[in-house]
């Protein structure tokens, strides 16, 4: 009996019902925002550049040949489709790096920004659920990890530990999980309150029942927004550490680290340089809209209004 | 309105000693600190020499109380590297730092608060779309990446800005604007979105019905009011500065605390990157302690509550 109860009064309100990703779904978005659209066409050109690396690099991204050291791209003078973004100071195809250091950056990003979001999303559902002092230490911590200027901790942090794959996933999630936690704190306080919670409480539902399915749900669409638009950032962060020389270590190709390596070589051979920047821009730029786009179709309390 | 801003105040003391713990535990991250700091190879007799003349040895306890203890009276310990209190060497960078940072955030503020009130005025038009397409490309270009092709230009190919150093404005322009780029971009949706916001309110209606002219009615009435929620973001977004700060410190050469730190770190310098961290993220707090306290005084509402 109460399950049945318990499902009549659970009203997901449709605009805020989780996304079902599907070919209706997408045909809705291209036409309600062709922003997002071309987002979401950007994002999918990345993803499949770094899941299908090995087949779209024309070389190994790690082969040095020094006898073609700093050829420019190909419709320079001097230029070749052979290397159809020229060559770096060591002689590798700056194309097949570019490829391949959108693995890294995507995997960096999504899985810190996983990490981060499955942090946030329960530290702000057990302080605005259970609220009193738990909330306060909750929301006491979040202040303090917000006081820090992230990218110093972060490469403090690198840098004592060591710059693998692992432990950047684990700093940059450190830097995202506060906004999960204050956004789905002030989501579920008010839900505390509804009505249809209150009546599962009085049928008796335990409180990590509640919060799983119901408060949990009413939440999902916001947080998915965020982590689409922290992932941006963590992108944006990860080649900045990357630049600073704390990021993935050599050999691996990552979008930053190309970038600092061109600095020497910047007037000679620009394009070193200029790629992986253009890269890690449109990279973002797709996540940005994708994000906004998302943001305006399933939460229509944060539409901008236009 | 004094209990508001007592609580602020505790809140705010909280913080800064969780900044504590947080730098002091920085040292024990990889477990030893004598490891971290003695030069590779060196003797268990020395190591032990050196935990014992540190106070490694003492309980974590003991050893934190007297970092704070020290940390309160200025004292972080001496430079690794410099040989001097680490305090009075970042204190002496700081005055960069602050000049960066701040014509960083005057000169996003400058920028974006013509570009977002245009927009909200010309909704849907023609400068709406290029304000928030320079927006989302500003809030998308990795700022490093930035700096570097502004050097190419306007150093290199054009000669006219010098590439590094701190000298007169023209050391500045270049590193401010690439730290001021994301910010920029940030308060230009911020400012377009209150400002619409603000332009529905009855009293702009009120001024546009005594017959004052569209100018008047933007600038002096709606404005004012859009410009409330911009304070508290700048003050939120100066921990994200201080950090855009860090990376452009180093590819300016510019002489500040971002760039010593990072000297530091790269150094396993720690009583600088503890000092500096505990530094920088204190300033964070007392920013934002400052901006929520200056909101009070901007914002009646909460004043009178």
């Amino acid at each position: 009996m109460s399950g049945r109860v318990e499902r009549e009064s659970a009203p997901v309100s449709p605009a805020l019902r989780a996304p079902s990703v599907g070919l209706a779904w997408l045909a809705r978005l291209a036409r309600r925002s062709p922003l997002a659209t071309v987002g979401a066409v950007i994002v999918g050109l990345v993803i499949v550049a770094a899941l299908a690396a090995p087949l779209l690099a024309t070389t190994d991204p790690i082969d040095q040949d020094l006898t073609i050291v700093l050829k420019p791209p190909f419709w320079l003078e001097d230029g070749s489709l052979r290397h159809p973004l020229g060559t770096d100071h060591l002689g590798r195809d700056v194309y097949s790096r570019l490829v391949y250091g959108a693995r890294i950056s995507l995997a960096i990003s999504v899985l810190a920004a996983l990490l981060g979001a499955a942090v946030g999303v329960a530290a702000g559902l057990v302080a605005g659920y259970i609220g009193g002092r738990v909330d306060a230490i909750i929301m006491r911590v979040v202040d303090l990890n917000l006081a820090f200027p992230l990218i110093l901790l972060a490469l403090a942090v690198v840098a004592l530990l060591g710059a693998s794959v692992k432990n950047l996933v684990i700093v940059m999630s450190i830097t995202t999980w506060m906004i999960y936690a204050r956004v789905v704190r002030g989501l579920s306080l008010t839900l505390r309150e509804q009505e249809f919670v209150q009546a599962i409480r009085a049928l008796g539902a335990h409180d990590a029942r509640i919060i799983a399915r119901h408060v949990l749900p009413n939440v999902l669409a916001p947080v998915m927004v965020i982590w689409t638009l922290e992932i941006a950032r963590v992108i944006l962060m990860e080649s900045a550490l990357s630049f600073l020389g704390l990021g993935v270590p050599p050999p691996t190709p990552t979008w930053g680290r190309m970038l600092a390596e061109g600095r020497d070589y910047l007037t000679v051979a620009g394009w070193i340089s200029i790629f992986p920047g253009l890269a890690i821009m449109v990279t973002v730029l797709g996540i940005n809209f994708l994000g906004d786009g998302l943001r305006d179709l399933l939460d229509p309390r944060l539409r901008r209004q236009t | 309105m004094r209990a508001y801003i007592a609580a602020r105040l505790v809140t705010a003391v909280l913080v800064i000693l969780g900044v504590s713990v947080v730098s002091f535990f920085l040292t024990f991250l990889t477990g030893d600190p004598a490891e971290i700091m003695l030069p590779p190879g060196a003797t268990a007799v020395q190591i032990a020499k050196f935990r014992a003349e540190w106070g490694f040895d003492d309980p974590l306890a003991i050893q934190y109380w007297r970092f704070l203890r020290r940390a309160v009276h200025g004292d972080f310990g001496v430079s690794l590297r410099h040989g001097q209190s680490s305090l009075p060497l970042i204190a002496a960078r700081l005055p960069a730092t602050l000049q960066l940072t701040v014509t960083a955030m005057l000169l996003a503020i400058v920028l974006a608060v013509p570009l977002g009130v245009l927009a909200a005025t010309h909704r849907g038009g023609k400068i709406d779309l290029i304000a928030m397409g320079v927006a989302l490309l500003g809030q998308s270009v990795p700022n490093f990446w930035l700096a570097i092709m502004m050097i190419l230009l306007f150093a290199v190919s054009w000669g006219v800005l010098p590439t590094s150093g701190r000298g007169g404005f023209a050391h500045v322009v270049m590193p401010a604007a690439a730290i001021a780029i994301n910010l920029m971009a940030l308060l230009t949706r911020l400012v377009r979105t209150t400002m619409i916001e603000v332009l529905a309110e009855d009293y702009v209606r009120t001024a546009r019905g005594k017959g004052l002219r569209e100018v008047f009615v933007h600038t002096r009435h709606a404005l004012p009011n859009a410009l409330i929620p911009l304070v508290t973001v700048v003050g939120l977004q100066f921990g994200y500065i201080l950090g855009g700060a860090v990376v452009i410190e180093t590819i300016f050469t510019w002489p500040g605390v971002g760039l010593f730190t990072i000297q530091a770190i790269l150094n396993r310098d720690y009583p600088v990157v503890q000092a500096s961290v505990f530094i920088l993220a204190t300033a964070v707090v007392l920013i934002n302690l400052a901006v929520d306290l200056l909101y009070v005084w901007l914002d009646p509402r909460i004043r009178v509550a």
